[in-house]
This record gives C-alpha cells, sequence and structure tokens, in this order.
C-alpha cells in the first residue's frame, strides 16, 4: 500500500548506474540498490510478504542517490521499507546499545578512564562479542572527561563579545569523544570574529533511524527542531556542526524519512566547512600560519551527499605549506554502526579495503575526514593518525 | 503437406478456445486447437483482467450478474494462482445519483451477490488513495485475474492429456463434403500448408468468427466495439475499485499483479479495422479524467502503456437489422441455423464465463458425437493450483532465493513453481528485474509453454512488463532464446526487434514524464547502442 504523495521511486529509468556505484553490491550478494530500491518497491505495495532480507545489507551511505541522474531517493526507500517490513526483535541489546549514543555517552563521560580502561581489554572485547556480537576486532571509541557542554561553559563564558554568533550543534561525538574537535572549533570561529552558542540538543537520530528504532528518532528529531528553530527565530544565528552525518539529518533526512516539518531550519543548517568557506570567501579571513604536513584526504559518503566536499577542500587548499592528497571518493565501510555488527564486520572491511590501500599509497603523515566513524575505521585499519578538516584549521590559526 | 486426423477442431485460443480444448480432453476426446496468433493474443489477453463478481452487471443485467458470480466462486477455487482475491468497491462520489447505490444493493442481493455497504471512513482505511468525495461504499466480492496465466494453464492441461496445439497458423478454407464441413486446410508462419479433418469443428475465435464464417460461407455478423485501458506503473490500489453508477467509460480501477488499470472506453469500430485498431488521445484524456476521480493523486503516477481490445460482441440473429446486441453466451449449432453439419460458432460471453462457454459447447459436441460425458472443470483445478498453498510456505521452501523472486514466481505459476525454481544460482538470477522473471522461469516457458517468440514469453512470463518496458530484460531474453530454443544469432535479433517494436506500439500513446524518459533511454540503448533500428532493412534491400 502506498500513499501516492510519496512516489520518488516511480522517477527510476532503471539506468543501473546506482548498482555501479554500490560499495555493498561490490563485495557481497547485495542486489544493489536499484533491484532493492526502486524495484522491489513495486512488489511490496502489491504485497508486503515479498520483502527482501537482503536489504538489510545495505550500510545506508547514500552512493547511490549521488549517482542518481533521476532524484530518486533510493536509500530513503530501502531504509523505510528495512524498519516497514523487516521482521525485527523486540528486544536487541546490542542495536540498542549503538543507537542510544547519547545515553551510553552521558554514563561513559562519568567514569571515562575506568571505561576506556575496559573497553581497551581484549577480554572485554571478547565478551561483548560473545554477548551482544559488537566484533572483538573493532576498536572502540574512546571516551573522554566529562561532556564538551560543560566544558564549553567553563572555559569559554566571554562568547558575547563578538559581533556575529552561531549555533553549534555539536552532536554526541564533540559531546563525549572528541571535545578537541568542539575547542579548535571555537578557536577557529573565533579567530573569524564569530561567537559560538550551544542549544540543548539530543542525537541526531542517524544511529536510531539505521538501527530501526523510528519513534525515539523521531521524538529526538522534533526535540532538536524546536529547540534549534527557537533560537533561530529569537536571533536568526546559523546553525554549524562538525558532523557530516548530524547534518545531513537535520537539514534533510528529518523531512524526507520521518516526515518532520523542518522547513524551519532546514535552510539554516550548514556543514562547518561551508560556512567557513563563505566567510573566507566574504573577505573574512584569519591570519594562517603553515601546517607542513603531508595529509591524504577521504570525503565521506554523507558529506558528498550533502554536496559539501568541495568545500572542505577548499579550505585545505589554502593553508600553507599542506600537502595535501586528494584520494580518490571510496566509501571506508564503516557507515555509522554497521560495522560494529559482527554479522556485517567482515563486509565493511571487504568494502574499505580498497580505500586503505589507497591511504597506505599516498603515504601520508596523517589522514584528514569530516567523519568521525570514518575516522574511527581508518584509525583502526591504517597506521595513521586521522584528524577533522576543523583541526588543520586550528592549527593553521596564527595567534 | 501435413495431415492430421482428429475428433474435434477448436478454432481459436483464446480464453474460451483453450477452456473449449482442456474440457474435451479431460472428457477423454481428441481435440485439436488452431490459432492464427498466439494463444491469449486477442481480446482475452486485451481487458483489464477483472474476475466480476456480478453487480457491475446486477442492475441492468440479472442473468449476466447471476451467471458471473457462479462463475466466480468455481473460478476462485479451480484457477487460484491466477486470482488475486482482492475483493471489490463500488464508490459514490459526490456528484454521482445516489439512487444508484441503493439500487445496487438491491439488485445484487437479488443475483446472490454478497454486497454490504460500509461507510466512506472505512473505505477509505482500506484504500487510503481514494477521493475523499466518496459518498457511499459498497464491497463486493471482486476480484483479479490474470488472462494470460489463464489461458495458459488450460492449454497446459490439454497439452498434457494429449490435446494438439497449432499456434501461428491460420486456417484457411473450410474443407467441406456437400454440405458437411469435415475438417480445416491452414497455414502457417512457415508457409506450410496442413490439413486437419474432424467430425467436428469450433469455432471460438472471437470476434474473428465472422471471417470464419464467411470462409465457410455462412453469413455471421459481429459487432466490434473497441475499449481502452491505460496501465499505471505500481499498484495505486489493492482493491478494485469501480464507480457506482451506471455503466460509463472510465469508471474502474483494477490491480492487475504489479500494476493499476484504468479501464474502459467504449467506441464502436467497422469489423475490417479489428486488426489494427489503436488508442485514441482523446481516450486517454477520458481514462485520466475518470481515473483522477476516483483515486485523486493518479495523474502524478507513470502511464506505463495504453492498450484496446475488441469485445466480441454478435447480433444474434442472422440479419444485422435486429441490432440485439447481447453479452450472453450465444452458441450456434450450424446444422440448424444454416444446414452446415459439423461447424459450431461459441461467441459472445466475457472472459469471467470463459468455463462455462466451454462446457456448454462441450455438452453440445458430446449430444452430436453421441457420447454421455459430464463436465468436471468447475471442479478440477487447473495445473499450478491444485493446493491451496500460501505464499509464505513457498518463500520459506526455497529459502535462499530472494522473497521477492519466489513470491513473483508462485504467483505467476502457482504449484508449478517446483518445475521452475531451483537452488541454483544460474537458475534464480533475474531475467526482467522489474517484473522479477528469473532465467529459470524462461527456461521453463522456452522449453514447455509453446512459446515462439519474445511476445510469447512476455505472456506466460510478464517479461517486459514492467517500468522499463524490455529496456534491458529484451536482450538478455533474445540471447536465452538462442540458447534454449536454438534460435540462430539471426533469428534471435529479428525476435528481440519485434518484441521492442510491440511493446513501444503500446508506450506512445503514453509519451510523457518519465515514461517518456525511459524510452528515450530504451532508444539510446536500442538504435544509439546497438544500431537495431537497421537490422534487417539490408536484407530487404537486397531481396
Amino acid at each position: 500500500m502506498i500513499k501516492l504523495q510519496n512516489i520518488s521511486f516511480d522517477h527510476c529509468i532503471k539506468c543501473t548506474i546506482c548498482n555501479v556505484y554500490c560499495p555493498v553490491a561490490r563485495v557481497s550478494l547485495f542486489p544493489g540498490p536499484k533491484q532493492s530500491g526502486p524495484d522491489t518497491e513495486r512488489f511490496r505495495i502489491k504485497s508486503p510478504e515479498l520483502v527482501d532480507s537482503t536489504l538489510k545489507l545495505c550500510s545506508n551511505c547514500k552512493r547511490c542517490e549521488i549517482a542518481c541522474p533521476s532524484n530518486v531517493k533510493i536509500a530513503d526507500i530501502i531504509q523505510e521499507a528495512k524498519w516497514k517490513y523487516l521482521k525485527r526483535r523486540w528486544f536487541r541489546p546490542r542495536d540498542l546499545i549503538l543507537s542510544r549514543t547519547d545515553l551510553m555517552g552521558k554514563f561513559a563521560t562519568l567514569f571515562n578512564s575506568i571505561v576506556n580502561f575496559f573497553t581497551r581489554r581484549s577480554i572485554v572485547k571478547f565478551f561483548l562479542y560473545l554477548f551482544i556480537g559488537i566484533p572483538y576486532q573493532k576498536t572502540l571509541p574512546e571516551y573522554e572527561n566529562g561532556t564538551f557542554e560543560k566544558h564549553f561553559y567553563k572555559n569559554y563564558p566571554d562568547q558575547n563579545k563578538f559581533p556575529d554568533h552561531v549555533v553549534f550543534f555539536h552532536g554526541c561525538f564533540v559531546n563525549y569523544n572528541n571535545h578537541k574537535l568542539g575547542r579548535d572549533l571555537v578557536k577557529v570561529l573565533n579567530s573569524l570574529n564569530v561567537g559560538v552558542n550551544l542549544v540543548k540538543e539530543k542525537c541526531c537520530g542517524v544511529p536510531l533511524i539505521a538501527n530501526g528504532y523510528i519513534n525515539k528518532a523521531k521524538k529526538n528529531a522534533q526535540y532538536n527542531i524546536n529547540s534549534l528553530s527557537e533560537i533561530h527565530e529569537k536571533s536568526n544565528f546559523k546553525i554549524v556542526s562538525t558532523s557530516s552525518s548530524c547534518t545531513y539529518a537535520l537539514k534533510n533526512e528529518y523531512s524526507n524519512l520521518l516526515n518532520l516539518d523542518n522547513s524551519a531550519i532546514s535552510n539554516e543548517i550548514e556543514y562547518i566547512t561551508k560556512f567557513i568557506y563563505d566567510r573566507f570567501e566574504s573577505g573574512n579571513i584569519f591570519k594562517m600560519k603553515p601546517v607542513p604536513l603531508r595529509a591524504a584526504y577521504h570525503s565521506p559518503c554523507h558529506l558528498e551527499r550533502l554536496g559539501g566536499v568541495i568545500y572542505t577542500i577548499d579550505l585545505l587548499k589554502r593553508i600553507p605549506g599542506l600537502d595535501l592528497v586528494i584520494l580518490h571518493s571510496e566509501c571506508c565501510g564503516i557507515a555509522g554502526t554497521y560495522g560494529f555488527k559482527k554479522e556485517y564486520y567482515k563486509l565493511s572491511q571487504d568494502i574499505g579495503k580498497d580505500l586503505f590501500r589507497s591511504i597506505e599509497t599516498a603515504n601520508p603523515e596523517i589522514v584528514i575526514t569530516d567523519c568521525e566513524t570514518c575516522a574511527l575505521q581508518i584509525e583502526m585499519n591504517t597506521q595513521f593518525k586521522v584528524l577533522h578538516p576543523v583541526n588543520i584549521l586550528a592549527m593553521a590559526v596564527k595567534e | 503437406m501435413q495431415r492430421y486426423e482428429t475428433e474435434v477442431i477448436v478454432i481459436g485460443g483464446g480464453a474460451t478456445g483453450t477452456g473449449i480444448l482442456r474440457d474435451l480432453s479431460i472428457r477423454g476426446i481428441d481435440a485439436t486447437l488452431i490459432e492464427k496468433n498466439d494463444i491469449a493474443s486477442g481480446t482475452t489477453g486485451r481487458n483489464h483482467g477483472l474476475l466480476h463478481s456480478g453487480a457491475r452487471y446486477a442492475v441492468y443485467d440479472l442473468e449476466s450478474a447471476q451467471e458471473c458470480i457462479k462463475e466466480n466462486k468455481i473460478l476462485k477455487k479451480i484457477a487460484r494462482h491466477c486470482i488475486e482475491d482482492t475483493g471489490g468497491l463500488f464508490v459514490t462520489l459526490y456528484h454521482d445519483n445516489p439512487k444508484y447505490h441503493d439500487l445496487l444493493l438491491e439488485r445484487c442481493k437479488l443475483a446472490g451477490i454478497k454486497a454490504s455497504e460500509i461507510s466512506p471512513m472505512q473505505a477509505m482505511a482500506i484504500e487510503p488513495n481514494l477521493s475523499s468525495h466518496t459518498l457511499k461504499a459498497v464491497k463486493v466480492p471482486d476480484a483479479v485475474i490474470d488472462p494470460f496465466r489463464l489461458t495458459s494453464s488450460n492449454m497446459i492441461d490439454a497439452v498434457e492429456r494429449g490435446a494438439k496445439i497449432f499456434t501461428y497458423t491460420a486456417v484457411n478454407k473450410i474443407i467441406t463434403s456437400g454440405n458437411d464441413s469435415v475438417g480445416i486446410e491452414c497455414i502457417n508462419k512457415k508457409n506450410e500448408k496442413i490439413e486437419i479433418y474432424a467430425n467436428i469443428i469450433i469455432n471460438a475465435a472471437g470476434i474473428w468468427g465472422q471471417h470464419i464464417c464467411e470462409i465457410a460461407g455462412i453469413e455471421l455478423k459481429m459487432m466490434p466495439s473497441k475499449g481502452s485501458m491505460l496501465i499505471i506503473d505500481y499498484r495505486t490500489n489493492n482493491i478494485v475499485i469501480n464507480r457506482c453508477r451506471p455503466p460509463a467509460d472510465g469508471d474502474i480501477v483494477v490491480p492487475g499483479d504489479t500494476v493499476s488499470i484504468i479501464g474502459t472506453t467504449s467506441k464502436e469500430i467497422d469489423y475490417d479495422k479489428i486488426d489494427n485498431c489503436n488508442v485514441d488521445d482523446d481516450e486517454i484524456d477520458t481514462l485520466l479524467k475518470n481515473g483522477e476521480d476516483l483515486l485523486p493523486n493518479i495523474r502524478r503516477t507513470r502511464g506505463l502503456r495504453a492498450y484496446c481490445g475488441i469485445r466480441p460482441l454478435m447480433a444474434v440473429s442472422g440479419k444485422v437489422k435486429g441490432r440485439k446486441i447481447s453479452r450472453g453466451i450465444v452458441l450456434i449449432d450450424h446444422k440448424e441455423r444454416d444446414g452446415m453439419e459439423g461447424l459450431i460458432t461459441i461467441a459472445g460471453g466475457k472472459l469471467m464465463t470463459y468455463r462455462l462457454m466451454a462446457e456448454k459447447t462441450c455438452d453440445l459436441i458430446c449430444k452430436k458425437l453421441n457420447r454421455k460425458l459430464k463436465c468436471t472443470t468447475h471442479k478440477l483445478p487447473l495445473p499450478g493450483s491444485e493446493k491451496k498453498i500460501p505464499a509464505k510456505q513457498t518463500i520459506k521452501h526455497f529459502s535462499g532465493i530472494p522473497a521477492s523472486t519466489v513470491g513473483s514466481t508462485f504467483y505467476r505459476h502457482g504449484q508449478r513453481v517446483h518445475n521452475i525454481l531451483t537452488k541454483d544460482k544460474k537458475n534464480y538470477r533475474l531475467i526482467c528485474e522489474c517484473e522479477l522473471v528469473t532465467e529459470g522461469e524462461i527456461e521453463y516457458a522456452i522449453k514447455n509453454l509453446n512459446v515462439k517468440n519474445i511476445t510469447d514469453l512476455r505472456r506466460r512470463t510478464r517479461i517486459g512488463m514492467g517500468p522499463c518496458q524490455g529496456e534491458l530484460c529484451a536482450y538478455r531474453a533474445a540471447g536465452l532464446f538462442n540458447e534454449y530454443n536454438s534460435t540462430s544469432p539471426e533469428e534471435s535479433l529479428k525476435l528481440l526487434k519485434d518484441f521492442l517494436e510491440e511493446r513501444w506500439n503500446g508506450i506512445k500513446p503514453v509519451f510523457w514524464g518519465d515514461g517518456l524518459r525511459e524510452i528515450e533511454l530504451s532508444y539510446w540503448i536500442y538504435q544509439g547502442l546497438f544500431g537495431l533500428g537497421d537490422f534487417g532493412d539490408s536484407d530487404t534491400e537486397e531481396n
């Protein structure tokens, strides 16, 4: 059964370009985005019995949507079909843990040294593998001491002095796992004379959507929409985020997938490099010092989908001394929580193989990427440290 | 020249013709069927595939309605895999006369059709895309039937019981001895003459029956009336939606397999135009406009193709002047009517009543042959429908093969799915990605279902009937013809070209929007990549 308003799948002209770009189909039995999306959607409309279990294999990297010349929302169709038609167990502890990034973060940042101590141990990893199915080979993200929010209010009380302001949607990763990125962002924006403001926020919902907790995702999304649109209405601040996936969710998935009205904020949200790029273009550039590093840049799938890669590359190219190698655009395979599931672990490694090899060939000193989970995946599979473009920009700020 | 002898010759491979062939072979009477094209290529395959509950006829033609509901119940049992029991709705929109609604309920009761009134809210819950202008709704036991599968199943059963079928063989002459017809002379695609002798010849050629009578020197006047239909790319509704008003153009939307069909128009045409009639632009407009009344967003969908069929209505009296057109069954023993022994014409009727028509015809044949054999077709299920097995169970049985593929193959072939699918990867790889037709299904069809070209293959399997209309699958199928049917590469290319030309013929009336973009790509592959448009031209020049 279908509502005739939602017929993106019908625009598919079967050109099959998406299949060529699907990283999952290349290494598995996944029949490809065309077959799983628009083609079998016609059958699911006819009878929900005809749903294929191979839908599960889709990692939601959205490369098919980038490739599609007919603007079919292929990944959205597959995501929606997954949670609408595929049977799931009611209680899934692993998925629950993986998708409640904020709950886990809040807990872990309280006892971060203990948590980090344990998650580094192979015996703990083995038990995690045995009991809940998180692959034991995987490096688990480390937690910070306390939340970024707390540190921010403590360390940056004087943001009001700047003439310009933005709202920073920090997302879970900055809040719980990577304060350095948040601090660097404040540093970069402040040197552009832009003050940083935080609002009350919840997890953007990307891991919830991926794991099928749609009602919870909707709740979070509505909370974020309300809180962001409230401050935007009051002050007309732009909203920025350092996470490409969060940005994509806030901007597009809330309306496309969750059917929520985010029109008040969708045009106000920008991925951070686009925001800084606009400042630079209007002449607001901070003084830079050279960053003498050889860096390989990996473009994350969701930033590609957002159309934001050119801005990141442009910014990086402006940094003096930075020897930038732009890697061939490929999926790293982790796709958020996908690579943290034992049933997809091998797949996720296979998908990323080409990327890891090309990083090794580029022989950089560091790798730069915009996405937090891509960074995890690359750090685990190569010997290089991975930084966010904002980290590099902060290194270039001449004080 | 080939010569055959049999007891009964059936002319016409529609639902009625194959139905008669099956009935005869079940009764143990030797029979041969002659069809000038493929089975179900005439009117049988050119309707919207509604399994009437009879409600549509109840108001004006109670007898037809009673016939319908009786056959409806029988077919739901014997032809399960050709039927999807969707149910049907009769909806009264705000500008329709509400009295018709009451009349319908009353007459349905009289005809024995289980019709129950439901509230507009309930109707909207069943069918969310239904117009919000719905005032009243009646639920009736309508369903959908696939005429290709139905005809093909009748054919399989008859052939397995020893009957013979010649497709692409046209009747040239009725051979007579004195006043009696004793056989036919026909000619096949390879221009070979075939003579078949029999005690009785059945003219079940439908609208083409007039021609058959003509060559037998008998006058029989058909009243051809064209009906056009428009196919929507996917199911806009999962239940048959009828407009609750006196029958008119575009007042029904039928969900058939993966698509929905808006039907139908009605235009009288001349008999000499029946072999090349096309859908007119104004018919498309009428269908879309009326379809939009029922399902308001239907214009936003993709029109897949349009097609038309000719209703085999006939004037009952030998002369035209009566103009007494009946939609009931007309069974003519030409011995009584024209003094020609051995020729029987069966005409009129509907797809719905094909089995009844076959039964009546065969009863007459038995009487003439002096055999006391009873009809059992109302009890004996068609091949594929033997057991009532839910799709879920079959999908489970073939675990490992994608559920959508197993489900679709089961939907199309019923229990015969076990003769088609194996867990061999080559077997279940997809040839037609839009309709999920596997290589195994194509191999099965080519080897067992009397398939001569890709268009025939389409009627047996739905290949090329999806959104891309043969854009990709036609090429693969042509290759498989070469593999399984030992056609030469040149012959396969010819089949490919013919098939795509046939597909495009039906797309032409709906050249807009996504359909147009699709066909641009198709054409690019066809001509830009392969240059197929020029294939065959050089041969004719040389000749």
